[in-house]
């Protein structure tokens, strides 16, 4: 089983093209937001840090590339227990993740919260190609 | 030349034969590579990038031509097998012959969610979750978790009755038919079965749960019923757009299809009634 490094790169790239995208449709609104991939021209979501059921949930400002890279949260990157948990900023402002890809909530702290809930004490692992 | 047929009307053979293909697809290693690609697809689709598989025009023909391709691996296995679909607006409840021991196996139990019953429990020993975003390896649902309930045919109908394919920004907050039956916005159809269903089916890896294959094969025929009831509406964009697939571009991974390939099902199927 290897990490799918490449995969996590081609991601990385694909938030920096859509950068540009969202550039171009909604003109200065995202020009002026400070984060280059997020949708929604709204203010950054805070940090957290905490425990929630017997689980260490944190979010904030990813530290760009690398092993916890942002992806397409926007630049903003959510672990549990240490392991990154792959996030995703709607169009809308709302977010999913890898393990509620399907019901968007509001904040990446409830993200991590129903992540946390949905997990049932499971550690997340880096996902695997067979 | 394959029929898809609405599940419930399955003879135990036929449910046999399906549940076997699968089995056997699982046992060579061909059908994760379908959880991996799905899942591959999920992560990378954002609403202001590049946009293939999900959140965009190319969700349905996407989706058309990875059910084709699967139904081909499971063909390859046994010939007489076509994809059944699920309607989910007439077999609403966990009680449905779908879920019974003979089929899918029925919920997950409540201490882990784990699936006891039927070909795909873990304890069977030939359905290991093994590309996975968590330490378990064990099917799991949840179905109508917290009294959550399965959209009805009134539902279904308000969406068929859009008359535009998609609008810009052709992304998850788009309004017309195609986001409407993604369920990003509006009364939420595909999504919220996702939802419904739970476990795997929740997350970026569901097709590691076979009744994804089901749900979107009738996603696939709302697909086909709405293009009967709008013959003047069509895919949409039609050129030069950024980040989404036009109606002549191909589509990733393929790289030889487009979405005007993927318009008339009856050249790969037909379904059991008309659409
Ligand atoms: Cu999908
Ligand atoms: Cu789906």
């Amino acid at each position: 089983m290897s990490h799918i490094t490449r995969r996590r790169a081609l991601g990385i790239a694909a938030g920096a093209a859509g950068a540009a995208a969202g550039l171009a449709v909604a003109g200065s609104a995202v020009a002026d937001a400070p984060r280059a991939a997020a949708p929604a021209a709204g203010p950054a979501p805070a940090s957290f840090d905490e425990v929630y059921q017997g689980r260490r949930i944190q979010g904030g400002p990813a530290h760009g590339g690398g092993h916890h890279g942002g992806h397409h949260g926007g630049g903003y990157s959510v672990t549990i227990d240490g392991e990154e948990l792959h996030v995703m900023q709607n169009a809308d402002g709302t977010w999913i993740s890898v393990i509620n890809h399907y019901e968007p909530v509001a904040t990446p702290k409830s993200l991590a919260r129903a992540a946390v809930r949905e997990l049932q004490g499971a550690p997340l692992v880096p996902l695997t190609l067979g | 030349m394959t029929v898809r047929k609405n599940q419930a009307s399955l003879t135990a053979d036929e449910k046999r034969r399906f549940v076997d293909a699968l089995l056997e697809l699982k046992r060579s290693g061909r059908y994760d590579t379908f959880v991996t690609t799905h899942n591959a697809f999920i992560m990378s689709d954002t609403d202001n990038g590049d946009r293939v598989g999900h959140r965009s025009p190319s969700f349905l023909p996407w989706h058309r031509r990875f059910l084709i391709e699967f139904e081909q691996a499971l063909q390859s296995v046994d010939a007489t097998v076509n994809l059944p679909y699920w309607d989910w607006t007439a077999d609403r409840t966990s009680r449905s012959s779908l879920w019974a021991p003979d089929f899918l196996g029925g919920t997950g139990r409540a201490r882990d969610g784990q699936v006891l019953d039927g070909a795909f429990a873990r304890s069977a020993n030939r359905w290991t979750i093994n590309v996975r975003v968590d330490g378990r390896d064990y099917l799991r649902r949840d179905l109508g978790a917290g009294g959550r309930q399965l959209p009805t045919r009134a539902e279904v109908d308000s969406v068929l009755a859009m008359e535009t394919y998609d609008m810009a920004p052709w992304n998850s907050s788009s309004n017309g038919f195609r986001n409407h039956l993604e369920g990003w916005r509006g009364v939420n159809l595909h999504n919220r079965v996702h939802v419904w269903v739970g476990g795997q089916m929740g997350t970026g890896v569901s097709p590691n749960d076979p009744v994804f294959w089901l749900h979107h094969a009738f996603i696939d025929k709302l697909w086909a019923d709405w293009q009967a009831r709008h013959p003047k509406s069509s895919y949409l964009p039609a050129a030069g757009t950024a980040n989404v697939v036009d109606l002549g571009d191909t589509m990733r991974p393929w790289n030889d299809v487009t979405p005007a390939d993927m318009l008339d099902h009856t050249r790969h199927y037909t379904f059991d009634t008309a659409a």
